[in-house]
């Protein structure tokens, strides 16, 4: 094809998330994602449709689940015709789903798909340690009676305890939180802006619950109608008696209230090209413009883990012909309050942003009121790759509802040092 | 849930042991199956007096593939084949002493019926009567066939269609659906038809084929059932429920290929948005089944206002909020479009701890006569249906004794099923059903309650 098209964003579905080891702590990530698919088919009458494929992803996998993706396809009203792959940019996951979807969409290499995500924290795979398969292996492999025995021999009691995944960077052995802690302190980050902006993430979507803005974003789940991490009631009263959870000493910030639990939970979006949806009755909420990925070096580099999507911004403005303050509505992951103070405290620094990102004049600050406004992670939980999902179809609808002609922006970090970002208008 | 007693019986012992003790012997009612013809039997026609109908409803029962015979004489000389319905076209009705032909006609006949039969009788309404006599002549079919619903056995029915002048034309769509095993649980019931441009060239297999159905309530019970037989029927399903119930409703649109709304009906902008929604997605709407309903018993003394306001809210008010709102809307209620209300015999009979909600689905009744002239200016209809004892899982959780009694207090001594309720809907919601408007019609198998 000789030109691009902008893919729509149709809608999208997601089952609300719970905490680790709460009401999803029976449910796989195929149960979940199934059940995702299954929603977002009955709201768009999928039934037996075949797309151009379905793409999404989990951060934590059984060996099992090599197939995730197309395995849910298989057990869900789908067509099985509907071709689908994995992916896994940790908690980028559900956005870069979302972009490698509307590129095919765009190129015209396919007309429609879905982009997804699913984790669970509950399910999580068990492994054993190396001496452990080391040894079972080889007991596989023995052929005699003495060769058996000796293999059996090596194996020692404390070889059976299993290993459970981390949420910790296989290189600096730091838990995310404890990453994050560093950037917050280095920022200047402070408890009660971090509070604050906690309070106002549940505030916001309980609101939005409230008035119906969810309705056609969620489908229940095993008895869960709304996110149970959700605190509508939630106070700066009440989270400033939280103890910090991460960094050291005295200026440690970081508490529960702040930081995103474990969560378990699965998004969808349904993308597709115009004519597609249109020749179906299938609304355009809005439209994936641009997206942009980045990294830093957070282990040898000095830069925070989770900072990527600060580099990855303006690239991606510079591209389109914008500025930060080009935007209706900005949707910021939540993956911790400090985090998101950090970036945007990031792109108002003069000196950062010549420095590090190469800029004669900083990115500048936003319009808070603009910021997060149904809610973020901080409310609603993170399952890693499940995040994606929900931010971009929440914008959408966002976008949608304010009108044509607005534009979103979207930042998330990932674990790794990764960062997306990317803008959609509707 | 199973019917335990009907299977046992309709068992050999159970049949031996129920007839000899007098005990109720619920039949296994025949019901509708795509294909299948439109009765397991010949039908014969009658008349009281001199008839205006005999043309129409032979044109009408040839049509279905019935086989007509001529009336049987009253010494039953007529051989053999059990009939599968009775038909008697009372137009001819001047005075009571008419009536003496209509028994004539009807005794030897009815007693050649075989099981799950019919007797469907037309009239002229009382209400248009030339003189006493003659209102009394036709009012007397009310009782008459009232009672003949009582006294038939084996899930046979007895119903009363009145045909006003002008009305000749409407009665392909109820003839067909009182034969028929769409009508199962519809028993003793009187429809008045009212004149109407009946659209031709139905498909009697998917007579909704095309169509736009909004369900509310349809993510379980009758609401589930009511998207499946309108899918089946040919319609595509907008299976609308609460917010919380989104799962099931997922599964049931899922399961019917229709979609599925979360919208809670009560909300303050469920109207604009369920307008907006059958708008932007389908271009309008054909047919919508007020569906949703909920209960809050307590005795009236008892009774909060929460309790009562939120029945309100559910059964009434968002009936008349969503369907003003469907009416105020340009071009979204499409021509010919169908409104079905579920009301229910509580409204027809009142029952004890249920004011709220009787009340409530007493004024769905009034709601939709009212409602029925304007509605047929836009060559619409809408109607409602009061369903009587449906088993149900709300019903599957009564103390074993109420639901024993409860289910067996009505002619056809059982309980209906949700899919009696959904094919007397699907059946309002047709092309054809054009002339039936502002009536309710109870799927109750003839309930003693509120009879």
């Amino acid at each position: 094809m000789a030109t691009t098209r902008k893919a729509a964003i149709v809608g999208g579905n997601r089952i609300p998330f719970a905490r680790s080891n709460s009401a999803y702590a029976q449910a796989s990530n195929q149960d979940m994602l199934t059940a995702t698919l299954d929603g977002l088919v009955a709201r768009f009458g999928l039934q037996g449709k075949q797309l151009g494929e379905v793409v999404a992803g989990a951060v934590l996998k059984h060996s099992r689940d090599f197939n995730l993706t197309r395995e849910s396809v298989l057990g869900s009203k789908l067509s099985a015709t509907t071709p689908a792959y994995d992916v896994q940019q940790a908690c980028g996951t559900g956005l870069e789903a979302a972009i490698l979807v509307a590129n095919k969409v765009a190129l015209g290499q396919i007309e429609s798909g879905i982009a997804g995500g699913v984790d669970t924290t509950s399910d999580a795979p068990l492994a054993v340690g190396d001496d452990l398969r080391r040894a079972l292996i080889g007991l596989n492999n023995a052929r005699t009676l003495q060769q058996r025995l000796k293999a059996i021999g090596k194996i020692r009691p404390g070889q059976l305890v299993p290993e459970a995944p981390r949420n910790a960077e296989p290189r600096t052995g730091l838990a995310m939180g404890d990453h994050a802690a560093i950037t917050a302190e280095e920022w200047e980050i402070g408890r009660e802006e971090q509070d604050e902006l906690a309070v106002r993430s549940h505030r916001n979507m309980a609101a939005a619950y409230d008035r119906g803005f969810f309705d056609d974003l969620v489908t229940p789940f095993l008895g869960l109608a709304r996110d149970n991490n959700l605190r509508p009631d939630s106070s700066l009263e009440k989270l400033s008696t939280l103890k910090p959870v991460f960094g050291k000493g005295e200026g440690a910030t970081m508490t529960a209230g702040n930081s995103t639990p474990l969560t378990d939970g699965a998004s969808a979006v349904l993308l597709a090209s115009d004519e597609w949806a249109e020749a179906r009755g299938l609304p355009v909420l809005a439209h994936l413009v641009d997206a942009q990925t980045a990294a830093v070096d957070y282990v040898h580099g000095g830069e925070g883990l989770l900072m990527a999507p600060v580099y990855a911004m303006p690239v991606m403005l510079a591209r389109n012909g914008l500025t930060l303050q080009d935007f209706d509505f900005y949707e910021i992951h939540e993956a911790f309050a400090s985090t998101v103070l950090a970036t945007l405290k990031a792109w108002e620094d003069a000196d950062f942003c010549k420095a590090k990102l190469g800029l004669d004049a900083p990115l500048g600050s936003i319009d808070r009121g603009k910021l997060n406004v149904n809610g973020s992670s901080l409310a609603a939980g993170h399952p890693f790759a499940a995040t994606g999902g929900r931010i971009v179809a929440q914008l959408a609808k966002t976008l949608h509802e304010a009108g044509p002609g607005k534009r979103g922006l979207i930042s998330i970090c990932a674990a790794g040092g990764q960062g997306v970002v990317a803008i959609l208008e509707s | 849930m199973s019917d335990w007693y009907r299977e046992f019986a309709n068992s050999g012992f159970g049949s031996t042991i129920t007839k000899q003790l007098g005990l109720p012997r619920p039949a296994v009612l025949r019901r509708y199956e795509p294909g299948e013809p439109l009765l397991p039997g010949p039908v014969v026609v009658g008349s009281a007096g001199e008839g205006r109908l005999r043309e129409q409803l032979t044109t009408v029962l040839r049509d279905a593939g019935v086989t007509v015979q001529s009336p049987v004489t009253a010494d039953g000389a007529t051989d053999g084949e059990k009939l599968g319905a009775v038909v008697l076209d009372a137009t001819g009705l001047s005075t009571p002493g008419d009536l003496a032909s209509a028994h004539d006609f009807l005794a030897p006949a009815i007693k050649r019926l075989r099981a799950s039969g019919r007797v469907l009788i037309l009239a002229d309404p009382p209400s248009e009567a030339g003189s006493p006599a003659q209102a009394a002549a036709r009012q007397a079919l009310d009782g008459l066939v009232r009672s003949i619903g009582k006294e038939l056995r084996d899930g046979s029915t007895a119903n009363l269609v009145y045909v006003p002048a002008g009305a000749e034309g409407s009665i392909a769509g109820p003839v067909r659906f009182f034969l028929s095993g769409r009508s199962a649980y519809v028993d003793g019931q009187v429809v008045t038809l009212s004149s109407a441009e009946v659209p031709e060239g139905e498909d009697a297999d998917r007579p909704l084929a095309g169509k736009v159905a909004v369900v509310t309530g349809a993510a379980r019970g009758i609401g589930a059932s009511i998207a499946r037989v309108l899918s089946r029927d040919g319609a595509h399903v907008v299976a609308v429920d609460i917010p919380a119930a989104g799962d099931k409703l997922a599964e049931v649109a899922n399961e019917v290929g229709g979609t599925a709304f979360q919208l809670d009906i009560t909300a303050d902008d469920a109207a604009p948005r369920l307008v907006e929604h059958v708008r932007e997605r389908h271009g309008g709407v054909d047919v919508v089944v007020h569906n949703a309903g909920i209960t809050r018993d307590k005795l009236l003394v008892n009774m909060d206002a929460a309790r009562w306001n939120s029945v309100m809210a559910v059964n009434l008010q968002a009936q008349l909020d969503l369907t003003q709102a469907l009416l105020d809307a340009d071009g979204v209620l499409k021509d010919g479009a169908r409104i079905v209300c579920v009301s229910s015999q509580s409204g027809i009979a009142g029952n004890r701890g249920q004011t709220n909600y009787a009340a409530s689905k007493a004024g769905v009744i009034g709601m939709v006569r009212a409602w029925a002239p304007e509605f047929a200016n836009r060559k619409a209809t809408i109607n409602a249906v009061a369903p009587g004892f449906i088993v149900t899982d709300m019903t599957a959780k009564m103390p074993l004794g109420t639901r024993e009694v409860g289910s067996r207090l009505n002619s056809l001594q059982q309980g209906g099923l949700p899919v009696d309720v959904a094919e007397t809907i699907a059946w309002l919601a047709q092309p054809g059903s054009a002339g039936v408007n502002g009536q309710t019609v109870r799927v109750c198998g003839q309930s003693l309650l509120g009879a």
